[in-house]
């Protein structure tokens, strides 16, 4: 009993430092066979402590942790509340899926002798994303962010084609950017208000007399978080960098580090500066819609016109995105829920979408659009997730997608916009025709001779793509538990300031 | 007995399920019966009448006034998925679940008389199709409908895909494409913006748009809805239903007949009678332009089945100028034309069932499928050319037939509007209509027989039978459609 | 107020936005991938200063805990930058990595030959991929 009631004493350190200590081992073993049960176990660890503290948040409350047993003024405070909540569950949930699924394909698309860092990396961008997450304290918060990119330029850096390299390289050059704007923002919180402590600079903030700092400082956070979620037109990065990745390592980026991203930045625009504040003449509500159409108009249209699924699926990761920060931007309960709901659930049916694709590329050794032809019916399996993960990105009923843009939607007409509503399903029609496109090379298509020698990827892939494609079609139909977590999260945001 | 008497026991919402649960079972069993034919067959005959007597125990609350509600799940706020009967959806339920029994009986003797590959993957697809299509029928809001309106759509895929050849699958293409694409397009954004405008996506009788939405509005709602249900082939949206022609017949009478085109015109009435209503859409005139859109449709497609020579084409075709009959009576909007459409609705069911068993029977017993192949063949094929005979005359419209009743309802529903141009266009098509289908049968009759008599498998013959005595029975006992008709326009 | 006293006032805020003017835009015009992490490099490095120097009090020490000493820097900027400075080794050093991966399988780290390449050995999908970091 006192052991469990020391363990869960320290819950949300055991999230962050599991998959660290995990990656650890896996970095000083180095023996090929132990790294993918070790990675694992660690993030299995990671996950069960997420499970464990999310369902303690929602009858206590705010966790809060102070590392090192420091004040939170000087140490660091890990803090959970509903908001982040969500964020953990996500994240571990979903990099333990990608874990189990990335054993066969890690050792397919990976040079035998890396294969241990390529575990080592995934952890501790996993550790990365959770820190970012889990910490209450903004310089932290950064270290964080710098530890998941790291990692995740090396991971994308172990790519196949030589393209990666680039790819990787100006990611690298980008992300670090936006992490220098961010730490340059945070630097200047710190000095208007002396503390790094997220609770403790919104107790102070109203004494800052100098609103110019604050502006400058909101300017260069929010434009630093938004080169690291892909705002667009800050994505050009993001559709190389999924391109040219391993699949596993696509499929974590894509459905956890840009939803971090976003968490942060909800995290700051309601929690630490309040969404209503003007930046001068502009209002970043105005801004924030402005271009989350644009993501959701142009970044679609892109995608229609891609040759390489996996880039067809980044550039709809770019739109997708568009619809979580229009969500943001909507600032009211129905769209802040629609949010959050997209943010779970477009992790769901991207990292559904791109486990499929990951399984093709196995079994055909292409990810070309033209290659996937009448892969229906040699891989039906695999194919009908995907499926299952377009229709998701489509919006249809009966899948997740609908729900979290109904709640979009609701929150357009309760704000008043019922224009923006029209422009949200307007959009949706565009992503009809790129997944239709897939859709019809996939189904309709005769099979190609690559095709035809396929055979349905193995079971280890195949059943966490099928277990998100399932919860993909589990939430659209019952919404009820991630509709109350996201519920939670935007009542959260929204109280949390008055 | 004892079946009857347990469902008559049971409780409307409980009827309700078990119209959808039924034909899911069905298709379970016969997946998992798939090596024992004669078992598998049993199982969808012995589903379809446990499904037509539940029907029934409905439709018997149903006419005493009963609106049983089966509130399926709850999505999030203002969404849910609930199953409620009305009269219209109970019309559309009674029909296919009785063609489904005649369609079982029938397609039994097609498959094995034409010594089919993959049975038991038809038969379940078909159980589905079924299933998806009581849904629709009974779906109590738009996004419930719409869920079984896709489910249709990918369930008669395999169907349409059915013999696999090129052509075959070159026509499922166009089929899920067209189908799925206008809905995904146009009726899903439609739906969205009837639950925004109004609130709510419930069917109530009168409508639910009223006073919300201007008649501009008004009138793109409604495209979208009617090209969106690309179900109901109002052109341009009809090329799916000739590609669709490659596939066995008996999956021609559940596109034709028992289910999909159903599906497609039963959303457009029940969209203009419980979303937009008759009194508004007749108020605003937003639903004029409809009229002439199929009446267009109407005409151009009886001319393009003069010109076919392949039957099932010309039945095709005959199907999109007789659906848009339904469409063109719900964009007239009068109580008259509303009933008109559903009586419809059940006698093109049945008459175009007739005409397409007929079809398929000459084409098993002879492989004949040209219509100038067709000489002196009711001569050798007495039984199967009555019942194309009979059919032909319900297209047409002529007593003693059910087509008559639809028709002069309409017709009466045009005129009471004033719509000469509706009036003309139903004079003028029943010209053509006799045009294109009278030649089948005197050609059939009148020349030389050229052989023995020698008709089809005894089970497609009994079908085809039973469906032309109901064409004519409906006629003389329009009883029960027309009680529901007329309850979806009383107040 | 001269514009020599202004300056020399605002000297620390000057040399500040300086460096990360110059770094950032060293970032954007230079092609060379070598040069570019060197601005990178220069840019973070004012990030440095910016949380280093106003913690600079004329006549304090390092917090050292002793009686004789009352007036000490804060020490948090410290900690923190230490932290960053690890932080911006780790960046440069794995970018240094790829473009010495970068130069081995393309042969040049010129960013614009190394987009050229591609695009003339690569399918039209990726001609679109020309982005600038």
């Amino acid at each position: 009993m006192s052991l469990i009631a020391a363990v869960d004493q320290h819950l949300p350190v055991i999230i962050v430092l599991a998959p660290l200590l995990g990656a650890l081992l896996v970095a000083l073993i180095r023996v090929e066979i132990a790294s993918w049960p070790i990675a694992v176990i660690a993030a299995l660890v990671s996950a069960m402590a997420a499970f464990r503290l999310v369902f303690g948040v929602e009858t206590l409350g705010v966790v809060s942790y102070r590392l090192g047993g420091f004040a939170p003024d000087l140490g660091i405070e890990y803090r959970v509340d509903a908001v982040n909540a969500l964020v953990l569950l996500l994240v571990t949930g979903i990099s333990l899926a990608t874990l189990v699924y990335a054993r066969r394909s890690v050792a397919d698309e990976i040079d035998s002798g890396r294969v241990p860092w390529f575990y080592a990396m995934m952890l501790v961008a996993m550790s990365g994303l959770l820190g970012m997450a889990i910490t209450g304290d903004a310089f932290n918060a950064f270290v964080f962010l710098e530890i998941s990119s790291l990692s995740t330029y090396t991971l994308i850096a172990l790519g196949r084609d030589r393209r990666a390299l680039v790819a990787a390289y100006q990611y690298l050059i980008v992300g670090t950017i936006g992490a220098t704007f961010y730490v340059i923002g945070v630097g200047l919180l710190y000095l208007s208000t002396g503390t790094l402590n997220l609770a403790l600079i919104i107790e102070r903030l109203p004494d800052v007399t100098s609103p110019r700092a604050l502006i400058a400082a909101e300017a260069f956070i929010l434009v630093g978080i938004a080169l690291k979620l892909a705002l667009f037109p800050l994505h050009a990065w993001l559709p190389n960098a999924y391109g040219y990745a391993p699949s596993a390592a696509t499929v974590l980026i894509a459905s956890t580090a840009t939803k971090v991203a976003v968490y942060l930045m909800a995290r700051f625009l309601f929690g630490v500066f309040g969404i209503h504040v003007e930046l001068g003449p502009v209002s970043v509500t105005g801004v924030l819609i402005v271009l989350s159409l644009g993501a959701m108009f142009v970044a679609s249209a892109a995608a229609v016109f891609q040759r390489d699924v996996k880039r067809l699926l980044a550039f709809s990761s770019v739109a997708q995105i568009g619809y979580i920060t229009l969500g943001l931007a909507l600032a009211n309960p129905a769209g802040l829920t629609g949010a959050f709901l997209h943010i779970v659930n477009h992790a769901l049916m991207k990292g559904a979408a791109f486990m499929a694709i990951g399984a093709v590329l196995l079994r055909c050794g292409s990810s070309r659009l033209d290659d996937l032809a009448g892969i229906g019916r040699t891989m039906p399996a695999t194919s009908v997730a995907l499926t299952i993960a377009g229709l998701g990105l489509i919006g249809v009923p009966g899948t997740s997608g609908f729900v979290s843009k109904w709640y979009l939607v609701l929150g357009a007409f309760d704000d008043g916009k019922g224009w923006l509503a029209f422009l949200i399903v307007a959009s949706s029609v565009i992503a009809v025709l790129y997944v239709g496109r897939i859709l019809e090379v996939v189904w309709f298509r005769e099979p190609s001779k690559t095709a035809l020698a396929a055979r349905e990827a193995p079971l280890g892939m195949l059943l966490p793509t099928l277990l998100l494609a399932g919860l993909t079609i589990l939430f659209g139909i019952d919404a009820e538990f991630p509709a109350r977590l996201a519920g939670a999260a935007a009542s959260a945001l929204l109280g949390g300031r008055p | 007995m004892t079946v009857l008497s347990m469902s008559a026991m049971m409780s409307g919402p409980s009827l309700l399920g078990l119209a959808l649960i039924i034909p899911a079972v069905v298709a379970v069993l016969v997946m998992l019966l798939g090596r024992r034919p004669d078992l598998r067959e049993a199982a969808s005959l012995v589903g379809a009448l446990l499904l037509f007597i539940a029907i029934c125990a409905l439709l018997v609350d149903v006419l005493a006034g009963a609106r049983p509600a089966l509130p399926l799940v709850r999505i999030a706020p203002g969404l849910e998925l609930i199953l409620r009967v009305e009269p219209l959806g109970m019309l559309f339920a009674i029909v296919a679940a009785t063609l489904w029994i005649a369609n079982s009986v029938y397609s039994i003797g097609y498959m094995r008389g034409n010594q089919e590959p993959r049975q038991t993957m038809f038969f379940a697809a078909f159980a589905v199709a079924i299933a998806a299509t009581m849904g629709v029928a009974l779906a109590g809001n738009l996004v419930t409908l719409f869920l079984f309106y896709e489910l249709l759509s990918l369930s008669t895929y395999p169907l349409v895909t059915h013999k696999q050849s090129p052509a075959a699958m070159r026509a499922g293409r166009i089929y899920l494409l067209t189908l799925i694409g206008a809905s995904m397009i146009l009726l899903l954004p439609a739906i969205i913006w009837t639950a925004f405008v109004a609130g709510t996506t419930n069917f109530q009788i009168g409508g639910i748009l009223a006073g919300r939405i201007g008649p501009l509005a008004m009138a793109v709602l409604l495209g979208l809805f009617v090209f969106g249900a690309a179900k109901a082939a109002v052109m341009p949206l009809h090329r799916w239903l000739p590609a669709a022609m490659v596939a066995p017949t008996p999956v021609s009478a559940l596109l034709h007949a028992v289910a999909v085109v159903k599906a497609g015109v039963f959303t457009i009435l029940k969209v203009t009678i419980y979303i937009f209503g008759l009194d508004t859409l007749q108020a605003t005139g937003a639903s004029q332009w409809l009229v002439y859109v199929a009446g267009f449709t109407i005409i151009a497609a009886s001319l393009v089945a003069m010109t076919a020579d392949d039957l099932k084409r010309r039945l095709a075709y005959s199907t999109i100028g007789q659906l848009s009959y339904i469409v063109m009576a719900a964009a007239l909007a009068t109580p008259a034309a509303a009933i008109g459409a559903a009586i419809h609705i059940a006698a093109h069911a049945v008459s175009k069932i007739t005409l397409f068993f007929a079809a398929g029977s000459v084409y098993t017993a002879e492989h004949v499928d040209k219509v100038s192949q067709m000489d002196g063949i009711g001569r050798r094929m007495p039984w199967t050319m009555a019942a194309f005979a009979i059919g032909a005359l319900s297209m047409i419209g002529l007593p003693p037939t059910a087509g008559f009743l639809g028709k002069w309802f309409m017709l009466s529903g045009a005129g009471s509007a004033h719509d000469w141009f509706a009036v003309a266009v139903i004079i003028v098509s029943t010209v053509l209509n006799a045009a294109y289908l009278l030649p089948i049968v005197t050609r059939a009759f009148l020349k030389p027989a050229g052989g023995p008599v020698a008709e089809a498998p005894l089970a497609m013959v009994v079908a085809l039978t039973a469906t032309a005595v109901g064409t004519i029975l409906l006629f003389l006992f329009p009883e029960v459609p027309y009680r529901l008709a007329s309850a979806l326009v009383s107040r | 107020m001269s514009l020599v006293a202004m300056l020399a006032s605002e000297a620390t805020r000057f040399t500040i936005v300086l460096v990360m003017v110059a770094g950032l835009y060293i970032v954007i015009a230079r092609n060379n991938m070598i040069k570019k992490l060197v601005g990178l490099s220069l840019f973070q490095s004012s990030v440095y200063l910016l949380y280093l120097l106003p913690g600079k009090i004329f006549g304090g020490t390092a917090p050292i805990l002793d009686p004789r000493f009352d007036v000490y820097a804060n020490p948090l900027p410290h900690v923190l930058i230490l932290t960053a400075i690890v932080v911006g080794i780790g960046t440069l050093a794995l970018g240094l990595a790829l473009a010495i991966r970068i130069k081995e399988a393309y042969g040049t780290i010129e960013e614009d030959e190394v987009l050229a390449r591609d695009r003339g050995q690569a399918s039209p999908a990726t001609r679109k991929a020309g982005t600038r970091g």
